[in-house]
């Protein structure tokens, strides 16, 4: 119950946070909520399935090109947008091959390489993706007279997504997928001694992170209305993995924490000028020294705090 | 025909021959002991029929079929169960997510299972089993949490989980009190009568003797005998390999 509470006290805040922000705090709300969406994915493919993926921007460019150029042909956002996770879970399937004979190091190494061949994809076929300037005039979308052209009424929209997509993630978590997973991930060989087939469900956990990070990528392209190779780079897939080793692996809580402290963490620092990018390194760096569980400990903390301090005081 | 069987199963690491050649049966119903020295092949010989390492020659059959080369956990969902010598689970679930995850694959299709919850007589055979097992007011913990004898327990009720028809288990009682190794003998052959076939590693020469039927024992990969406990108590080639030959 207390949970819920706590749970709908935070959604309350977000439905009313546009009011006190400025245009450029608002789109850096709304990345955030796209980045969650994102590293919920890699959250399902790594920190529950244990399967390393350093491409999930490849998964996240395949989601936004696929918005932005069917967009130009005319469809429907609201068809774009499963193709978007739809497309970049087929192509998770298919990266998701090496991961049944590939493990660890050597499964990141093929995955930095996938992301670094579909990036130079990006920049080279310009009859397809427009090369080095991309695609740009990326409209948004509306429902009958409902537009959400505007920033505040996108973000709206954004807000909505995220809450479904965190409520997707608990659904596959706590389902005999999200179980098999963490089965795969904790120990390979048990699994397997119990009929649980890690070939399907490696593959699965690839293409399940990577639809995600398609959708991501759908909800990002009409957000700047404007995607070139830049925003896909190896440089964004570890800014995925930084999020839920920061924010807590294999858990719920862990992407959404991670992204607020990887998208608006620099944001907030810049008022130390020069200096921002080494406080925010050294934050990282603490972090990962002092909370081998990530950041979702402090809140694991909190919970167990607060209970015994109600309890105490009665 | 046998339940199991293998013929001229080998198994070579590099230059090392840990099963040779090995021709093995189990009838349904019946409860064998895989016995021999430390290092004769027993462990391998259950990791070659489950394909946990592929053998280097010799043919698989089970229920008649040729599973030899198949996916290990498809030979699981055929009807085999097993245990490994190393406590083999999963540490950061709780004792019921253990016990639930070994018999979730059995039903359905891969797509269903997102859909459907855990069927509600599978829920209610995982309290039966932990009850039976003495760790039913474990089942919150992290296996982690438990002692080797309780995690030697929730192995073995993973194990049973699925209802197998053939249970291969690789030393069941060792680490477990002297109470619950009868308990467990008893279990073993309540199911037995009701249909299961028993292949057991076993050191522990009072469980064998009084639990299987057959014995069958390995020594540097070979079979050396086959026959009933007093059989193999008095035949000379297993006191040698136990005992070694005086020269």
């Amino acid at each position: 119950m207390i949970r819920w509470l706590f749970w709908g006290i935070i959604v309350a805040i977000l439905c009313v946070l546009p009011r006190f922000l400025g245009d450029y705090t608002l789109y850096v709300v709304s990345l955030t909520y796209v980045y969650v969406t994102v590293a919920i994915g890699l959250n399902l493919t790594l920190g529950y399935a244990n399967q390393v993926s350093l491409c999930h921007a490849s998964f996240f460019g395949i989601g936004a090109y696929t918005m932005g150029l069917l967009l130009a042909q005319g469809w429907s956002f609201w068809l774009i947008l499963p193709l978007s996770g739809i497309f970049a879970g087929l192509f998770g399937a298919v990266i998701g091959f090496p991961a049944l004979k590939w493990k660890d190091h050597y499964l990141a190494l093929i995955t930095i390489a996938i992301n670094i061949i579909t990036f130079f994809v990006m920049m080279q076929e310009s009859w397809l993706t427009g090369g080095p300037t991309g695609v740009s005039g990326i409209t948004r979308p509306s429902i009958g007279s409902l537009s959400f052209t505007s920033d505040i009424n996108y973000y709206y929209l954004l807000l909505v997504l995220f809450i479904l997509a965190i409520l997707a993630s608990i659904w596959i978590v706590n389902s005999k997928w999200g179980r098999a997973f963490r089965a795969i991930g904790l120990n390979e060989l048990a699994a397997r001694g119990h009929g649980i087939s890690s070939f399907n469900y490696k593959l699965l956990a690839f293409a399940v992170g990577a639809f995600f990070a398609g959708v991501g990528g759908g909800l990002f392209a009409p957000l700047l209305r404007y995607i070139s190779p830049d925003a896909f780079t190896f440089f964004i897939s570890l800014e995925f993995l930084i999020m839920i080793v920061i924010g807590g692996m294999g858990r719920i809580e862990g992407p959404i924490i991670g992204a607020i402290i990887v998208v608006m963490g620099p944001e907030v620092l810049r008022m130390a000028e020069a200096a921002y990018l080494i406080v925010y390194s050294l934050i990282l760096i603490l972090v990962m020294l002092f909370m081998r569980g990530g950041l979702v400990i402090v809140l694991d903390r909190l919970r167990e705090a607060i209970p015994a301090r109600i309890g105490s005081r009665r | 025909m046998p339940l199991l069987e293998t013929q001229k199963m080998t198994k070579d690491f590099y230059k090392l021959r840990a099963v040779s050649q090995l021709d093995f049966q189990v009838e349904r119903g019946e409860i064998v002991a895989v016995i021999g020295p430390n290092g004769s092949g027993k462990s391998t010989f259950f990791n070659c029929v489950t394909h946990i390492y592929p053998a280097t020659a010799g043919r698989v059959y089970y229920q008649e079929r040729d599973i030899t080369g198949l996916p290990t956990d498809k030979i699981i969902r055929l009807g085999v169960g097993r245990t490994f010598q190393l406590i083999q689970l999963f540490l950061e679930m709780t004792v019921f997510e253990n016990m639930l995850l070994s018999v979730q694959e059995h039903r359905g299709t891969l797509l269903s299972r997102l859909f459907t919850k855990d069927d509600s007589g599978d829920v209610e055979r995982a309290h039966e089993i932990l009850e039976f097992l003495y760790i039913s007011h474990l089942k919150d913990e992290l296996a982690s949490n438990l002692s080797y004898g309780q995690q030697k327990l929730l192995d073995f009720g993973m194990v049973l989980m699925p209802r197998p028809e053939l249970v291969l288990l690789d030393e069941p009682t060792s680490g477990v009190e002297m109470e619950m190794r009868g308990r467990i003998m008893d279990y073993i052959r309540e199911l037995n009568k009701q249909g299961q076939t028993f292949v057991v590693i076993e050191h522990n020469m009072d469980v064998v003797m009084n639990l299987c039927e057959r014995i069958i024992v390995l020594d540097y990969g070979e079979k050396i005998a086959e026959g009933r406990p007093e059989e193999i108590q008095t035949n000379q080639r297993v006191i040698d390999a136990y005992f070694g030959v005086e020269e």
